[in-house]
């Protein structure tokens, strides 16, 4: 039971600093709601579908920031806009927050800007992936251990 | 894909319970999360990532869905367009949605046809209530089979009907019955009708008669002057209510619209791209244009906005490109007052950048006809496109002055080149400066690459040299420094050679601050820079120091 209660706690916390530190906002919050008998892993699968999906966009901005000759900006900009339309999706804000910025530098055409802000995004990127798999083990850990995730507002 | 829908038998709940949703989205991510939302509203979702996939669903079976949500931006076809096939060919209600809120974009959707625009990240709450744009349109768009259906699934819904519980409702054969019986029993249809919406609104037939007496009111009054009451007057149709004229009219009014679009764009494809300021495809002029405005204010104003220019870029890239000489000397033009935009990250940058600038004073002053310099001297330029657009949508008229003739100007821009927004690009063009007023003295500076590298690209805008002045003090050395040994130089520009052993040079320069060998500026003259500088107020005293 100790146990059950500890990694409910701990899951909590870590629940609320990705909040606090911006890595998830209330969308996130909202996708655990929709987690329901029906579809008990529906948070986990939604999120592999946003990895996935943003691994696949950042490969096209950086390969459309490699080019020498010219840079697609538009191409590159599509790409930034899907991408922060699939950050909202999960609400992952710190994402999202990149690919604003990320956005003015395509208008731009500013390719150094442009270069820097993709190194920002992947950065935000695995910092969320790794936290999300963090969190997600630790759900992993109360399940097995025959508690319920504790729902945090 | 999705959910069997259609010929599902619908809950026993009461509408909108069953309500067939087609979501239409290439994000996976919110194609799943709109999915499960649907559901929990109790609706049958069917859900697809591709317009054309929509299309055919949607096309397939007529009756299979009450309402479409679709994200703004698709791959294969945009989602206006998506959004205007369905209100055209199945008249359904559509709603849109898009992580993009711009008031423009929005303005676009409604205009469209769409009948709602959700923000993206999307709430249960306005999933919920969808619904009601089923409802409406049922109610008030009393023309198609479908509505006929739809309000009779309402009314049946709510007499408990065993005609709904098959669910035949909207299946085929039995919609003619129900069609027949709704005719006869028009008028006590109404009253039915009203009840689900609490305000008494009589259902219209908008038959052929009543549609023609409708076109003819409408031509009579002339398409430019019609209003809902105008209409109403002339058709002369005692129950017809104002609100009804009101809502036909518009769907009216879309269609026509529809029908010009296309064959607008079937007749000016180029002239559609000019026209539509807010598309991206229309790249550089009005976007450019706008911001460029901006940009002057902020110089005027001593305000030096390091905002990357995006039309300044593009405009750049679009001239230089092919190394046409009127290209890139013209690519100024586009250029607002003192758009020297991107940021200078390193100061060591900005001063070759700063002694390039000067140096392209220096060439102007010394009467080098840039244009021809330029055209001489361009080593490459990997300016990837340049749309002639650019030059069509020109706002103001080339005004050249001070005898460069070749250097259009538009307006009263201050043509700062900033090229540097395409780093990679190695372009050797010498810097253009035009002055058109002595007074304001505008210079095209076109960043000379090339050796520099991308990041010296950048560096090449009068705005870095105006953004050095603050940081100047160190400069002001460098610049003399720089400009010294200039003096002797004579107008070498105009040779390929000279040029590249101009940008080598500075180079040189920046390292050593020495003027370095051959470097082609005869004389930076200080009066073209103290006119250059003039625009910027602050900078003019630093820089003689």
């Amino acid at each position: 039971m100790d146990v059950v209660n500890q990694l409910r706690r701990q899951f909590v916390d870590y629940y609320t600093s990705l909040h606090r530190e911006g890595f998830v906002d209330d969308q996130f919050t909202q996708l655990q709601k929709l987690q329901d008998e029906n579809s008990p892993d529906f948070v986990v699968e939604v999120a592999s579908l946003f990895f996935e999906d943003c691994e696949k966009l950042i490969n096209n901005m950086a390969r459309a920031l490699e080019q020498q000759q010219r840079v697609d900006f538009k191409q590159v900009d599509a790409s930034v806009h899907q991408l922060k339309g699939s950050s909202s999706s999960i609400g992952a804000m710190r994402v999202k927050n990149v690919c604003i910025a990320f956005r003015s530098f395509c208008e731009a055409q500013n390719r150094e800007g442009c270069l820097r802000c993709l190194q920002q995004v992947t950065h935000e990127y695995s910092l969320l992936k790794n936290k999300l798999q963090t969190l997600f083990r630790l759900e992993q850990q109360i399940l097995a251990v025959g508690g319920s995730i504790p729902v945090v507002e | 894909m999705g959910v069997e829908s259609g010929f599902s038998s619908p809950r026993n709940d009461v509408f909108p319970a069953g309500l067939r949703v087609l979501v239409v989205d290439d994000d996976p991510t919110w194609l799943k999360i709109l999915e499960k939302m649907l559901k929990k509203c109790s609706y049958e979702v069917t859900t697809c990532c591709l317009a054309r996939e929509a299309l055919n669903l949607l096309r397939e079976r007529k009756d299979g869905y009450d309402i479409v949500i679709s994200d703004v931006n698709m791959p294969d076809m945009d989602g206006f367009k998506l959004l205007e096939h369905v209100g055209l060919e199945m008249d359904l209600p559509v709603i849109m949605m898009s992580v993009d809120g711009e008031t423009s974009r929005v303005m676009k959707g409604v205009q469209h046809g769409a009948c709602d625009y959700l923000l993206k990240p999307i709430r249960m709450k306005e999933l919920r209530n969808i619904w009601q744009h089923v409802f409406r349109k049922k109610i008030h768009e009393v023309r198609d089979i479908e509505s006929l259906e739809g309000i009779e699934s309402i009314h049946m819904t709510r007499s408990g009907s065993d005609m709904f519980d098959d669910g035949h409702l909207l299946g085929g054969e039995d919609i003619t019955s129900v069609r027949k019986r709704k005719d006869a029993d028009n008028k006590h249809d109404d009253k039915d009708l009203s009840d689900p919406s609490s305000t008494k609104k009589a259902r219209v037939v908008w038959t052929v008669d009543l549609h023609q007496k409708f076109v003819k009111a409408v031509n009579q009054i002339g398409f430019d002057k019609v209003g809902p009451k105008k209409i109403l007057d002339l058709m002369n149709v005692p129950w017809l209510t104002r609100e009804n004229v009101a809502s036909h009219l518009q769907k009216y009014r879309l269609y026509l619209s529809r029908l010009q679009k296309e064959s607008d764009i079937k007749n000016s494809f180029t002239g559609m791209n000019h026209s539509d300021p807010s598309s991206k495809d229309s790249t550089a002029s009005f976007g450019h244009h706008n911001s460029m405005n901006v940009m002057q204010d902020d110089l005027s104003n001593g305000a030096y906005s390091f905002s990357v220019n995006n039309s300044l870029a593009q405009n750049v890239d679009l001239k230089g490109h092919e190394g046409d000489r009127k290209g890139i000397t013209s690519v100024p033009v586009a250029e607002p007052k003192g758009a020297l935009s991107i940021d200078i990250p390193d100061p060591n940058k900005a001063k070759s950048s700063h002694i390039s600038f000067d140096h392209s004073l220096g060439s102007v002053d010394s009467g080098l006809n840039f244009a021809s310099f330029n055209s001489t001297n361009l080593v490459q330029y990997s300016w990837s496109k340049i749309p002639e657009i650019q030059f069509k949508q020109e706002c103001e008229p080339l005004q050249l002055e001070n005898g460069f003739s070749q250097l259009p100007l538009p307006g009263s821009h201050h043509h700062m080149q900033t090229e540097y927004l395409q780093p990679s690009a190695s372009i050797s063009s010498g810097p253009s400066i035009t002055e058109k007023e002595a007074s304001s003295s505008r210079i095209e500076v076109k960043p000379m690459y090339d050796e520099y590298g991308r990041n010296h690209v950048k560096h090449l805008s009068p705005m870095e040299a105006v953004d050095l002045f603050p940081v100047q003090s160190k400069n002001h050395t460098l610049h003399n420094q720089v400009f010294e040994p200039i003096s002797t130089s004579t107008s070498s520009m105009k040779s390929p050679d000279v040029s590249l052993n101009w940008l080598t040079d500075l180079e040189f320069a920046q390292r050593n601050l020495n003027g370095g060998a051959g470097i082609p500026f005869t004389s930076l003259s200080e009066d073209i820079q103290v006119c250059w500088l003039q625009e910027y107020s602050a900078l003019d005293k630093g820089l003689f120091a």
